[in-house]
């Protein structure tokens, strides 16, 4: 009743309608942008079919290869500081009891999938000029002026870091709750002290965990525009900022689409340095310390 | 004696990071509670800020049209992205660059996306509105229904389709009568999360609504808002966001836990 043919053509036609959604709303769109780099600006902001390679010239003049540089110190700190944080708390949940470690994974990872808008408008009542903290430093007994905490590039950082830490606890914490307790225990054994154990022997076979979570928490970033445009104020552009003007007020469509593809590239790029990270890990090399 | 100083270290660091986590969203939760309003001082307990919510018109228009947007591109996804699912599983080796594909939209950048789509409507000349949000939203909501439909799928006991087929059942009813059934919990628990990711959306949204204000939708009423500084009426519309958020969440993973017994 089931011939080879058949169970072959169903499930392509269950998957179809799918399957051409995405290939119409994803696939070409995102070539779309890829071809749109290569035209010419038109006169009035429409786009004019003709070969060039100005816009991708364009990315790589210092004026704004600046702002992906800086765009790109801002994402790898966020990265950095949300992978630390993230390690230690998955770590810290780790070495609680097992029957509790499910509940406090999803009490770590529920301020996720609140709001995005309405995590990063929570900073700016805590920092703004009339905000929580500088009310608390007032009442502690400060005086005097008080620098302004919103809108600024910590302020960004903080946002990013809080907005995203709980993909990384999400991301540290696997590899951590795998790891076999007796390898620990077998490295004390032969002498190795808490801190060497750590660093030696628990740190390296969790590296892919923090690889994960600092490439993503910084491909997120480096391409964001929401919290640069509530946190930052009008103060800095990061790339998503500039890449946003082009679209929906510059009108430099082939610009803002060759900004795009050399974002996209690095974000490509990380991706797959990170897929062969965890390949590495998983490929049964965790002893090779080279 | 060390290890108990360890564990004494572990709690508090977990402390820590927890009040990192929740200290934020709790003041702006606390705050939207206070009849005066300001982060100042506490003047008393009082959902008067609420009210005024209910009497703004450009946020209850933007409710609507989130609505709108989350009910249709919730419908869509969850029927395309449950049939894929189950496309998916049936024919089992898939190629890399189909599950590339079908793996795409859940990390995607969205601001990628949403410049993506933008040009791709505007240069078919597409009049863009609340449609043009659905079928975007669609685009990563299929994914994620997907996903949650192919995860239950993984201990399905194929053999009960083969003896619905060997009784005698054509591939209609087996599908209706046996695999829907079985699936049911996690295609709910899908159309959920697809739900909540689109009353939250906010980039692609904001990319594919068009000009004019006739179809802003909540995000995006909220990011004009925010841009404006703080006020009491955010912090109860970003409270009730977020509840609905929680909620919708909670219920998700509850029906994707309890399902069958023994699965």
């Amino acid at each position: 009743m089931t011939g080879p043919m058949t169970t072959d053509r169903r499930p392509m036609l269950l998957m179809s309608p799918a399957l051409l959604w995405l290939f119409g709303l994803m696939v070409v769109p995102c070539l779309l942008i890829l071809v749109l780099a290569f035209f010419r600006r038109g006169m009035y902001g429409g786009i004019e079919y003709t070969f060039t390679l100005e816009n991708i010239a364009l990315v790589f003049d210092p004026l704004y290869a600046q702002i992906f540089l800086k765009s790109a110190w801002i994402a790898g700190l966020a990265a950095g500081i949300a992978s630390i944080l993230g390690y230690a708390a998955a770590y810290a949940i780790a070495a609680m009891p097992r029957h509790r470690q499910s509940a406090l994974l999803f009490f770590a990872v529920l301020p996720f999938w609140s709001n995005y808008l309405v995590r990063t408008y929570a900073w700016i009542v805590l920092l703004n000029r009339e905000g929580l903290i500088v009310n608390l430093a007032r009442w502690i007994g400060f005086e005097g002026e008080l620098p302004s905490m919103l809108y600024t590039e910590q302020a960004v950082v903080i946002g990013l870091v809080y907005n995203y830490l709980p993909f990384v606890i999400l991301s540290c914490y696997a590899p951590l709750s795998r790891l076999n307790p007796e390898i620990s225990e077998a490295s004390r054994d032969l002498g190795a002290s808490g801190w060497t154990t750590f660093r030696r022997v628990v740190l390296p076979m969790t590296v892919p965990g923090i690889a994960t979570g600092f490439v993503f928490v910084f491909v997120l970033s480096i391409g964001n525009f929401v919290t640069p445009a509530l946190l930052g104020g009008g103060q800095f552009q990061m790339i998503g900022n500039l890449v946003y003007a082009q679209f929906l007020t510059a009108n430099d469509w082939p610009f803002g689409a060759a900004l795009s593809m050399v974002l996209i590239m690095v974000m490509l790029g990380l991706l797959m340095a990170q897929a062969t990270v965890a390949d590495r890990a998983s490929g049964g090399k965790a002893g090779d310390n080279g | 004696m060390a290890d108990r100083n360890t564990f004494r270290l572990m709690l508090l660091i977990l402390g820590l990071i927890f009040a990192f986590l929740y200290l934020p969203i709790s003041v702006l939760v606390g705050l939207s509670f206070n009849e005066g309003g300001l982060p100042t001082a506490w003047t008393g307990f009082s959902v008067k800020w609420y009210g005024e919510l209910l009497a703004n018109k450009d946020i209850l228009r933007a409710a609507g049209n989130t609505l709108i947007v989350a009910v249709f591109s919730t419908l869509l996804s969850t029927i395309l992205g449950s049939l894929l699912a189950v496309g998916v599983e049936i024919r089992r080796r898939n190629g890399k660059w189909l599950e590339t594909m079908i793996f795409a939209p859940m990390i995607i950048p969205d601001i990628v996306l949403a410049i993506a789509l933008l040009s791709f409507f505007s240069l078919l000349g597409v009049k863009m509105g609340l449609h043009t949000i659905i079928v975007s939203h669609v685009v990563f909501n299929l994914a994620f229904v997907s996903a949650v439909v192919r995860a239950r799928l993984k201990s399905f006991d194929w053999s009960i389709v083969e003896a619905s087929n060997d009784l005698g059942a054509t591939t209609a009813t087996t599908m209706r009568r046996v695999v829907l059934p079985v699936l049911m919990p996690a295609i709910l628990a899908g159309a959920l999360l697809a739900f909540t990711l689109s009353v939250d959306e906010f980039i692609i949204a904001f990319f594919t609504a068009g000009a004019g204000r006739s179809s802003i939708t909540l995000p995006m009423q909220i990011f004009s808002m925010i841009r404006f500084g703080v006020t009491p009426e955010i912090n109860a519309l970003a409270t009730v966001v977020m509840a609905v958020s929680v909620v919708a969440l909670a219920l998700s993973q509850r029906l994707n836990r309890g399902g069958l017994p023994g699965q």
